[in-house]
């Protein structure tokens, strides 16, 4: 059974003026999150990620619609089983949103606190999780004094306080630097690895979901389009929606304005060649063309790296004897994808 | 000066009289408005006890009581202040009217104040499971100490200012002695001691109030 299962949910909100249209944040999503899974769920800003997230640990009420965390159905409960149900549920957010009255160890120690654990061992637990987070040599200083790192690294330990199973992450690295974010990703991976927490990250980078994810869902218009495979759905995207959004995170296939770019600075037939791991390797491909006596450049894509395997899309320009063009690309077309660029006219 | 030497006890009792009257209104008007502003803050949509109703009468209780000029509000609200402490006139009245008035103009300040913590770190005390009462005493207030403190030390300035106009339902302080002692009698010197006094007492209040606020915001 999923640990966390979304079955037909919706959330709608008012119209925000007099006369406007009520607006479907989340519109009949279905969604299975497994135990140990890292989910990633991606889209653009205004799919319905956020509120997503917020309806796991019903920060927002469902329209309609079943949630089931661990089984429990979360639409149907009252506050104080609410109450119960955020104990085992972590979040952290894109702002951090720590407490600023709060000291470091204050802020780790608060949901501790909510939970009612007895207080002699509040102090263990807060060591034991800023240790774990690399900070306890900050445990007396104030949010204000911590980097953008050192602040997230804070709100994961506050997540994790009371040991929760599930958590969530809502653009949890979007305010970082890369070189932070990379720190924030690992300390997520491990929590993943070491405590066994299945993890729920939303964003809208696809570095984050390349280098965490062991699922995405690729959201847009409160709606899941397309999921599966972290690998599948970024090196092949069926739905269209979803390949939009692919084609804005990964340097692939130039569009149309690009291509016409590209023609007035390279002569010869355009040909994107799409690899993925298991088929032909690039080289194959380059020593078929030499063969040949093909000329090429290589003109505009790239290549990318997921959890060690490897897809991309290469733009060429090929130039050369028309026929030998001809023959070099139906050997190509036999072992890739190759799609040529339809010629201008 | 010679004016003023044989009424300097007098000073020192309506000193201390000034002193008595801010010091309780501050407690029950400053209790009334936190209450008042907490119910103003809470209520409101998209907070912790969201309730349009609610929140549409303490708003309109607020904007209706608020504007009132104090010397007016003191005359109107004799009758209650008679009925809820016995008496219409002297000290105790005085202290009723300005506690009241002051709870009203001190809800907004803090409702102001509160509006300044994030809703994020709301949220974050949501997502871990604790409840909307904790939220509000343990985390809200002091999340908002800082400004609130800096608030009430306004209000301290401003309640000084209103005990001023005691002498018309009979009570003392400050203000009654300079118009009593200074003013009828043409002493201006007399007049010039109370405020001296009222400067004084004013700027050690705000000194309180800058340092403790200083603390809270550790700066
Ligand atoms: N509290 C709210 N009231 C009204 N509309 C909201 C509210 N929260 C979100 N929305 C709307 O719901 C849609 C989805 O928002 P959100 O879940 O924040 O998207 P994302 O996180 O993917 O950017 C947006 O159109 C947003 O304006
Ligand atoms: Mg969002």
């Amino acid at each position: 059974m999923p640990l966390i299962s979304l079955r037909d949910v919706t959330k709608s909100y008012p119209p925000s003026r007099r006369g406007g249209d009520v607006v479907h944040a989340v519109d009949g999503l279905t969604l299975d999150i497994e135990a140990g899974d890292i989910y990633g769920i991606i889209g653009y800003s205004g799919a319905g990620k956020s509120t997503l997230v917020r309806l796991i640990n019903a920060l927002e009420h469902a329209t309609s619609g079943s949630i089931l965390v661990d089984g429990d159905e979360v639409t149907r409960m009252k506050e104080r089983e609410l109450r119960r149900l955020r104990l085992g549920i972590g979040m952290i957010f894109q702002q951090f949103n720590l407490f600023t009255s709060k000291t470091v160890a204050g802020n780790v120690a608060y949901p501790l606190e909510v939970a009612k654990t007895p207080r002699r061992d509040i102090a263990p637990r807060v060591a034991e999780l800023l240790d774990f987070v690399g900070l306890s040599d900050k445990a007396r200083n104030y949010p204000e004094q911590l980097s953008g790192g050192q602040k997230q690294r804070v709100g994961i330990a506050r997540a994790l306080a009371t040991s929760p199973r599930i958590l969530l992450a809502d653009e949890a690295t979007s305010a970082l630097d890369p070189e932070t974010t990379h720190e924030v990703l690992e300390l997520l991976k491990r929590v993943n690895t070491e405590f066994g927490v299945t993890i729920v990250v939303i964003t809208h980078e696809m570095d984050v979901i390349q280098t965490l994810a062991t699922k995405v869902a690729v959201m847009d218009g409160g709606r899941i389009v397309e999921q599966g495979d972290v690998f599948d759905v970024f090196s092949k995207p069926t739905e269209a929606s979803s390949q939009r959004f692919v084609s804005t995170v990964v340097r692939g296939v130039p569009s149309a304005t690009e291509l016409t770019a590209l023609r007035q600075r390279h002569p010869g037939r355009i040909v994107t060649l799409s690899f993925r791991d298991g088929n032909t390797s690039q080289g194959a491909v380059f020593s078929d063309l030499a063969r040949a006596g093909v000329a090429f450049d290589l003109i505009y894509g790239g290549i990318n790296d997921i959890r060690g395997r490897v897809f991309g899309h290469l733009t060429l320009a090929l130039t050369g004897d028309a026929d030998a063009v001809d023959r070099a690309l139906a050997t190509i077309a036999t072992k890739v994808d190759a799609t040529e660029a339809p010629s201008h006219g | 000066m010679d004016d003023l030497i044989p009424l300097l006890p007098k000073l020192w009792q309506a000193s201390y009289e000034t002193l008595y009257i801010v010091g309780l209104s501050l407690i029950f008007g400053g209790l009334g408005g936190l209450l008042l502003g907490l119910g103003l803050y809470t209520t409101r949509s998209n907070s912790l006890f969201s309730n349009r109703p609610v929140f549409g009468v303490l708003n309109v209780l607020v904007n209706v009581f608020r504007p009132i000029p104090f010397i007016i509000f003191l005359a109107a609200a004799q009758p209650l202040a008679r009925f809820v402490t016995g008496t219409g006139i002297g000290n105790t009245a005085i202290i009723f009217t300005l506690s009241l008035a002051a709870a009203f103009g001190i809800s907004r300040i803090v409702e102001q104040n509160l509006l300044t913590v994030q809703p994020g770190v709301i949220e974050a005390a949501r997502s871990v499971g604790a409840s909307r009462s904790r939220i509000m005493l343990t985390l809200l207030i002091p999340e908002a100490l800082g400004p609130l403190i800096l608030g009430y030390t306004f209000i301290v300035v401003a309640l000084v200012d209103m005990s001023a106009v005691a002498g018309y339902v009979g009570g003392g302080g400050l203000g009654t002695f300079a118009i009593q002692y200074g003013y009828r009698q043409f002493h201006p010197v007399v007049t010039w001691a109370a405020v001296l006094v009222i400067i004084v007492i004013v700027q050690l209040v705000q000194f309180l109030g800058n340092y403790l606020a200083r603390k809270a915001l550790r700066r």
